[in-house]
């Protein structure tokens, strides 16, 4: 780039760079991480690492309506649920063929999504929050009642799901680079969503949703379809969370696990491409190195969030140097 | 199910509903004044009981337990408010829901390193102990009538404070107009802190009174935390009278609804089913009404003027 070194101009070139490389570099490390985690014998690593990209997976999908869509739903987890007994309901009842099982994972999902949507897309903000707990609560204790189903002390799924003769989750690598395919898969997804038409009466809606429907979108519609597409991409995680542990428990939809995505995504910063990406792997990361030295990790943990917040009203996106946000920060 | 278990669930949810309107009267009003919303709150209520329990095992007195409770979780309030909550007004809720999802965190591991996982004892008085017959066939724990009449206590007591008194017109005028109040020359800054110091003192207290019905230890504040949030939605956010009513709508729909589920489940189910699916069924009651208020009513019954 022929740029003149003018002092301070030349800060806020290198920064964009970076900006524009960081989020595909996390992706090639994630992609390298494999090998590293075979020569050097650690298991434990790449079981970590294909956390991250499952639960970075989630906040990608949370970020399209918290993000770009301006929804903040307080219940994401709750597809965690549907997703994850999905696979262990059907393998229970000696059902293991997995596109049978995500596929049911991902139409309840949708279903689910659609109801939920529905009812709550009228409410704005905090109600917005509450009202997706809500329903999420609701299914989380449906959950804990569902009696043949291990009730409150969750399952144990006997086998992994079986995709053909293609992949074999039951082999670490294989169900690893699965779920980087779906992250990546995702990330270009919401990219072009976010750059379509769709995408932008759903951003539109987010900063003036009157405004918006005075010129004429039925925006309504346009939320309502966000909702569905996100709510079913979690719904899909929960059904890689049941595969990576191969149990489902009520735990993996309470509202603290909602509130672990919520925070993925406004650390990594709402509204930006790479952001929930960055969130997921700062805050396992964290927790994983913390507890590491201390039962108490939190004390530790707690401070460098809340500094994180204070500290950079854009997230971490924000920290590496890109400008503004989606509109879902006012 | 015969009249005398319907009277005694009544009062189990009369008394529940007392320690929930503790809770969620500081938490409307701070959201309400404030425009804060507090995940914190529910550290405020678990603080108040394990300065209580602590107090109570030096010294053995549980009076002195609950006189110094309140005043520590008021302190440990203004605290919060001046080192941290404060810088967070300017910012979006999302913000501010991080923040003190930071700070609930991190008290819930400070209390589990200074005092350990085990649950704190903390006994009833002499006074308040046994039980007394209201009716033929109804008899009830004295203290937990002492809670229900603690909670009246408050009610009125916060009502001639609101109604009556200076301080209280400027809550009621922040409540409907922040911008206006600090235009009109008010000091806001210390409103908000004494307004958070008052939430904090109540669920202090809260927490404190609840002490010997259940059990203090970690972890408490959170499902607290929720049913308060659930009430103040529904009673509309910055409303005092919304919260009590919901708060008693829902104390006696949680504890008379579960005893209706089970008695219901009882009839159909084998009976160790039907113990299992109970509380889980009952507990979706609160989630169900709120869903519906907020279907029908987007900004909860009595939303506060001027929001």
């Amino acid at each position: 780039m022929s740029v003149t070194p003018v002092p301070g101009r030349l800060g806020s070139v290198r920064r964009l760079e970076i900006t524009r490389l960081a989020g595909p570099a996390v992706l090639a490390a994630f992609a390298v991480l494999p090998v590293y985690a075979a020569l050097s014998g650690d298991d434990y690593l790449l079981s970590v690492a294909a956390r991250m990209l499952i639960w970075a997976l989630a906040a990608v999908s949370l970020n399209l309506i918290l993000g770009y869509g301006g929804m903040p739903s307080f219940g994401h987890a709750a597809f965690f649920g549907i997703g994850g007994y999905a696979v262990g309901v059907l393998s229970q009842h000696g059902i293991d063929n997995g596109f049978l099982q995500w596929g049911v994972a991902i139409a309840v999902s949708a279903v689910v999504a659609l109801l939920i949507g529905a009812l709550s897309l009228h409410s704005r903000g905090f109600y917005f929050i509450m009202i997706t707990l809500a329903f999420a609560q609701l299914l989380y204790y449906l959950a804990q009642s569902a009696y043949g189903y291990g009730g409150d002390d969750g399952m144990t799924i006997a086998r992994h799901s079986r995709l053909g003769g293609w992949i074999d989750l039951a082999d670490r690598p294989q169900f690893y680079y699965l779920c980087l395919a779906l992250l990546v898969a995702a990330l270009v997804g919401t990219d072009r969503i976010v750059r379509s038409r769709f995408g932008r009466v759903l951003r539109g809606a987010a900063s003036n949703d009157r405004r918006m429907q005075a010129i004429g979108f039925p925006t309504f519609r346009y939320r309502l379809t966000a909702f569905v597409i996100s709510g079913t991409v979690a719904g899909l995680c929960g059904a890689l969370l049941a595969n990576d542990i191969l149990f489902v428990s009520p735990s993996m939809m309470s509202w603290i696990r909602s509130g672990d995505l919520f925070a993925m995504v406004i650390i990594g910063g709402a509204g930006t491409l790479f952001g929930p990406l960055y969130g997921a792997v700062a805050l396992l990361g964290l927790e994983e190195l913390l507890m590491t030295w201390t039962e108490y990790w939190r004390l530790l943990f707690a401070p460098i969030l809340i500094a994180l917040v204070l500290g950079s009203p854009a997230g971490i996106d924000g920290l590496l140097g890109r400008r503004g946000g989606g509109p879902g920060r006012r | 199910m015969s009249a005398t278990i319907l009277l005694a669930q009544a009062l189990n949810g009369l008394q529940l509903a007392m320690l929930l309107f503790l809770l969620a009267a500081g938490l409307t009003l701070v959201f309400g004044i404030m425009d804060l919303i507090n995940l914190s709150h529910g550290t405020l209520y678990m603080m108040g009981g394990y300065f209580a329990a602590t107090v109570f095992q030096v010294t053995g007195s549980f009076w002195l337990a609950m006189g110094t409770a309140v005043p520590l979780a008021f302190l440990l309030g203004v605290a919060l408010e001046l080192l941290l909550l404060r810088h967070t007004y300017r910012r979006s809720h999302l913000d501010q829901v991080m923040v003190t999802f930071g700070v609930m965190v991190f008290f819930e591991d400070l209390v589990k390193l200074l005092w350990g996982n085990a649950s704190q004892r903390l006994a009833t008085p002499t006074l308040l102990q046994g039980q007394v017959e209201l009716m033929p066939g109804v008899v009830y724990p004295i203290y937990r009538l002492g809670v229900i009449a603690l909670g009246i206590v408050v009610v009125v007591a916060l009502y001639l404070f609101v109604q009556r008194t200076r301080l209280g017109m400027l809550i009621r005028a922040g409540a409907s107009n922040r911008r206006m109040v600090s235009a009109l020359g008010v000091n806001i800054d210390l409103l908000f802190t004494l307004v958070f110091g008052l939430g904090a003192a109540l669920a202090g207290l809260a927490g404190a009174v609840v002490g010997p019905v259940s059990s203090v230890e970690p972890g408490m504040g959170n499902h607290a935390l929720i049913l308060s949030f659930v009430i103040i939605v529904v009673g509309g956010i910055g409303s005092i009278r919304g919260a009590l009513v919901a708060a008693l709508a829902l104390g006696l729909i949680d504890t008379v609804g579960r005893a209706l589920i089970a008695a219901a489940l009882h009839e159909f189910l084998p009976p160790a089913m039907a113990s299992g699916i109970t509380p889980a069924l009952a507990s979706t009651l609160l989630y169900v009404m709120m869903a519906a208020v907020l279907v029908l009513r987007p900004s909860g019954l009595f939303p506060a003027p001027g929001r």
